[in-house]
């Protein structure tokens, strides 16, 4: 059965993901909206650069920013200036290393849904006078929720299966940063079969539940 | 010329019974079994193929017909379970290697050579290889059990999930020290840069690292060749060089 350890671990990843993925919808949706409207030539730099921890192995993304993070590294450099200390090995840390790595899987279903609205709409709004920022509000986001739903399912869902950065900059210590896919990976390895079983199992229904709560939510919204 | 011609005719001997053998070696074995890996295949004809991975791991793809002969574990207790569930073959199992802890930082001068830094503590981060999976982790804990020190540095763990993990954590800065392998530090038989204490052998178990023939290298004169190779002086001199003892 579980023990307090994989209570805490289960815990404290649902806590990472949702803070992740509320930190992502804060950050992506902004910046979804100016990838999706913009014609300015940075455009492409900027969306490659999102899309890029798609790319890198999760540990080796994980090994760079244990290096940047780090006392020798310049982002390290710049949190202990700021007095915030180092990232690497605190929840904190996990936030950060969590928000990179699952950004595209945000970013870019908001995106999407952001473009398939087209001009006409937002015209339409804007010869009823309404401001920009109404404009987006009231008729843009709207229109974009099949994609926030996207973007909320897939940015907690990839949290919570995150593995390869959490190693690398995690520590593995109880209550900040030892998450269930760690506790899981050293059930394994301590050749412990039946406590990984019971805590895999417990992360798939676990994460079952709440995608299927989100999916509940949303088509009783459109019925609505 | 006499020589010479018994010369080529043991190595002809030995190229026409040639065979591989499939080696699963422990992360930290890494650096010594591949320079023992090319001694043995000019020196007896065979040829060794390795794959490394944590201890853990590699009895989890062993014991789901992962195609070795010979595994090199980086403990003890791995090897002597596989005989006793069958996956090993009994009576093949020895100790090639024992490893040495040390407390090792990459600043130079924060690791004196009798570890009184642990008492003074003026460090955030102590990096150890988790003691649950990785024996090196445990010997930690038992050097830090015996000079009392257990419960005024616990709180300051960052714990990796194997040995080459917690050397990372050290090297980068992220811990200000670390208990690592001896073997990760050596570098041409001699330690390499930083500050360390090398941690007597008596303040814990011994480190032992054992071999074992699998199932799957039974009757096969390449996985025997190899155990026997690995008991030579060749080994052991090139084992020795990079910080274990024999």
């Amino acid at each position: 059965m579980l023990a307090p350890a994989d209570f805490a671990a289960l815990w404290l990843t649902a806590k990472l993901a949702t803070v992740t993925t509320l930190l992502l919808l804060l950050i992506g949706t902004p910046l979804a909206w100016w990838l999706a409207r913009t014609r300015s030539w940075w455009k492409g730099p900027l969306g490659a650069v999102v899309a890029l921890p798609i790319v890198l192995p999760p540990t080796v993304l994980g090994f760079y920013l244990l290096l940047l993070l780090g006392p020798n590294g310049p982002v390290g450099r710049f949190t202990e200036w700021a007095g915030i200390g180092l990232l690497p090995f605190s929840f904190g840390g996990l936030v950060v290393g969590s928000v990179l790595y699952s950004m595209p899987f945000v970013v870019q279903p908001i995106q999407n849904a952001f473009e398939a609205i087209g001009d006409g709409p937002l015209e339409a709004a804007a010869t009823l006078r309404a401001a920009p920022l109404d404009a987006f509000f009231s008729v843009a986001v709207p229109l974009a929720r099949p994609g926030f739903l996207t973007a909320t399912v897939l940015g907690f869902a990839h949290t919570v299966g995150e593995f390869g950065v959490v190693l690398m900059i995690g520590g593995n210590i109880p209550d900040q940063t030892r998450v269930v896919s760690v506790l899981i990976y050293d059930h394994v390895e301590a050749m412990d079969y039946a406590q990984a079983h019971w805590l895999a199992g417990g992360m798939v229904v676990f994460a079952f539940l709440v995608l299927l709560a989100l999916y509940l939510l949303n088509s009783r919204g459109r019925r609505a | 010329m006499k020589r010479n011609a018994l010369v080529l005719g043991l190595a002809m001997s030995a190229t026409a019974q040639a065979g591989d053998v499939q080696v699963a070696v422990a992360a930290n074995f890494m650096a010594p079994a591949k320079q023992i890996a090319q001694h043995f295949e000019r020196d007896t004809g065979h040829k060794a193929t390795l794959s490394f991975g944590g201890t853990g791991k590699l009895y989890a793809q062993i014991r789901n017909g992962a195609p070795f002969d010979v595994m090199l574990a980086g403990d003890d207790t791995t090897p002597a379970r596989l005989e006793a569930e069958g996956g090993a073959l009994a009576g093949t199992r020895f100790t090639y290697a024992t490893g040495r802890l040390v407390l090792w930082s990459a600043r130079p001068g924060l690791v004196d050579d009798k570890g009184e830094v642990l008492k003074k503590g003026e460090f955030k981060h102590i990096a150890i290889a988790n003691p649950r999976l990785a024996p090196y982790g445990a010997a930690a804990i038992e050097t830090l059990t015996a000079r009392r020190l257990l419960d005024a540095v616990q709180a300051r763990f960052v714990q990796a999930d194997n040995i080459a993990q917690a050397h990372q954590f050290v090297a980068t800065g992220n811990a200000e020290l670390g208990f690592v392998a001896l073997s990760q530090l050596m570098k041409n038989g001699k330690l390499g840069e930083g500050s360390a204490w090398v941690v007597p052998a008596s303040l814990h178990q011994p480190i032992r690292q054992d071999a074992v023939i699998i199932d799957k290298g039974k009757g096969k004169p390449a996985a025997e060749a190899w155990m026997k190779y690995l008991k030579g002086d060749k080994a052991k001199a090139v084992i020795k060089s990079f910080g274990y003892e024999v």
